[in-house]
């Protein structure tokens, strides 16, 4: 059980990323950073990072945006979920399909919140969640290589 | 998720989560903080005594217009006493910082540095202003945060009236941060561009006579029942980092379910005006016959 400490590193920094000020251009192009370290884990060790966790950082997600407690939640929850079920398939893929199954888990995701802001009442324009879908599909290889560095380094698995 | 859209039990469980978060929210907001404490701390000396002109110079013309303002309100509470209609409870403030944290860039909201530890008598619901004019109203208080919902969030309505001549609407927020719309107001309604827009007091969250927004187009459309009013806020809401915290009716705090009753003391004090009234008016019907 080695890294712990490491992973919720990665954590907190995907956390500071994303709540770090940016101009309103590039706030809506702002790629998912907690949601890739999620898929990342979820991805290279199933057997530590999971649907739990997935939930626990998702109510942080919700409070740190003030979003409605459990929408981020239940979305990596189920985003972990599909992550785990994947994982084999996903490893073996060059790059480039990596980036698009993440394409489709982010648009996966959006459809979700969707879902539950268009019960609430203020569904807002589609293209909300379909630019940061493509900004993280197109940030995961960075990411990727990136996590796969760190986990090699500290050699978690 | 339907129990925290519904009610309010959960909110224990957001506000232990936020003390987890308030780490993360002040080292973000650290970077800012460290360039005002170094813009603050090496300003040349010029720029001091410039700065120190203007303010002085401000500072005298807003004294001057004080001492009018002083006789204004004796008269006003003096024809108010006449009219015998209610007094208008001064207002408390709290000046309040904005943390520079980016939130879920859909919905138009800020996080302030207070939170219910240093200050316990900040509320859900209570409005905030800049110096310029209103800014929003507090949605979430946590320990020592508070989230804030901006008035041109598009879930955010605020009422309003023309300073012109009074006439009432509501000032809908529209998502972006320089335009309010106002619905339903109809093709021959007085207003005109370049008209300021007070807040009315009405619903009784936001305190009566800020400035809310100035108008800035206005579209007439015959085949249309109503006219497109767009207006743009006074308030800095991209700029302002100061704020104040605004409690409307002075110390006490609004019912959370009915804003225009309070929880406290002033509650007997509006009562007794209510009976007052009351008294008044059989008093009236018998001098009618």
């Amino acid at each position: 059980m080695q890294g712990g400490n490491v992973i919720l590193l990665s954590f907190i920094v995907a956390f500071i990323l994303s709540m770090i000020p940016l101009p309103q251009i590039l706030q809506t192009v702002r790629p998912e950073f907690v949601t890739i370290v999620l898929i990342y884990w979820c991805i290279a060790i199933p057997n530590r990072v999971g649907v739990g966790i997935g939930w626990i950082v998702g109510l942080v997600v919700d409070v740190s945006t003030d979003a409605l407690l459990g929408q981020h939640a239940l979305t990596l929850a189920l985003i972990a979920y599909l992550a785990i079920k994947l994982h084999q398939r996903i490893r073996i893929f060059p790059i480039w399909q990596q980036a698009l199954t993440i394409l489709v888990l982010m648009m996966f995701q959006g459809t979700i919140t969707l879902w539950i802001k268009g019960m609430l009442g203020d569904a807002p324009a589609l293209s909300v969640f379909i630019l940061p879908a493509f900004s993280t599909a197109l940030f995961w290889p960075v990411a990727y290589l990136l996590m796969r560095q760190i986990r090699r380094y500290y050699q978690i698995n | 998720m339907t129990l925290d859209h519904r009610t309010t039990h959960v909110n224990t469980l957001r506000s232990s989560i936020a003390v987890l978060v308030y780490p993360l929210q002040y080292l973000v907001n650290f970077p800012a903080n460290v360039g005002d404490w170094a813009s603050d701390s090496f300003t040349s000396r010029k720029t001091l005594r410039e700065d120190n002109t203007t303010l002085r110079t401000q500072n005298l013309i807003l004294t001057t217009q004080l001492q009018k303002l002083n006789f204004i309100e004796a008269e006003n509470i003096h024809l108010r006493n006449l009219l015998e209609s209610s007094k208008r409870v001064g207002e408390r403030i709290l000046i309040a910082e904005l943390l520079s944290v980016d939130m879920d860039p859909y919905k138009q909201q800020v996080t302030i540095n207070k939170g219910s530890v240093a200050n316990d008598d900040i509320y859900s619901g209570q409005p905030f202003v800049d110096a310029k004019g209103v800014m929003g109203k507090l949605v979430h208080i946590e320990p020592f945060s508070s989230t804030a919902l901006l008035i041109t969030d598009p879930g955010h309505a605020l009422p309003i009236q023309v300073n012109r001549n009074g006439l009432r609407a509501i000032a809908k927020g529209t998502g972006s941060q320089t335009r309010l719309e106002i619905p339903h107001l109809p093709n021959n309604a007085d207003i005109k561009v370049g008209d300021l827009l007070v807040t009315s007091g009405l619903g009784c969250v936001f305190p009566v006579g800020y400035p809310a927004a100035i108008v800035v187009e206005i579209n007439i459309d015959p085949s249309l029942p109503f006219a497109e009013v767009l207006a743009e806020p006074v308030a800095e809401l991209d700029r302002s980092r100061d704020i104040l915290l605004v409690w409307p009716g002075g110390k006490a705090k609004p019912n959370p379910a009915n804003p225009c009753q309070m929880e406290s003391s002033l509650k007997s004090e509006n009562t007794t005006q209510i009976e007052s009234l009351k008294k008044n008016n059989p008093a009236k019907e018998k001098k009618a016959p």
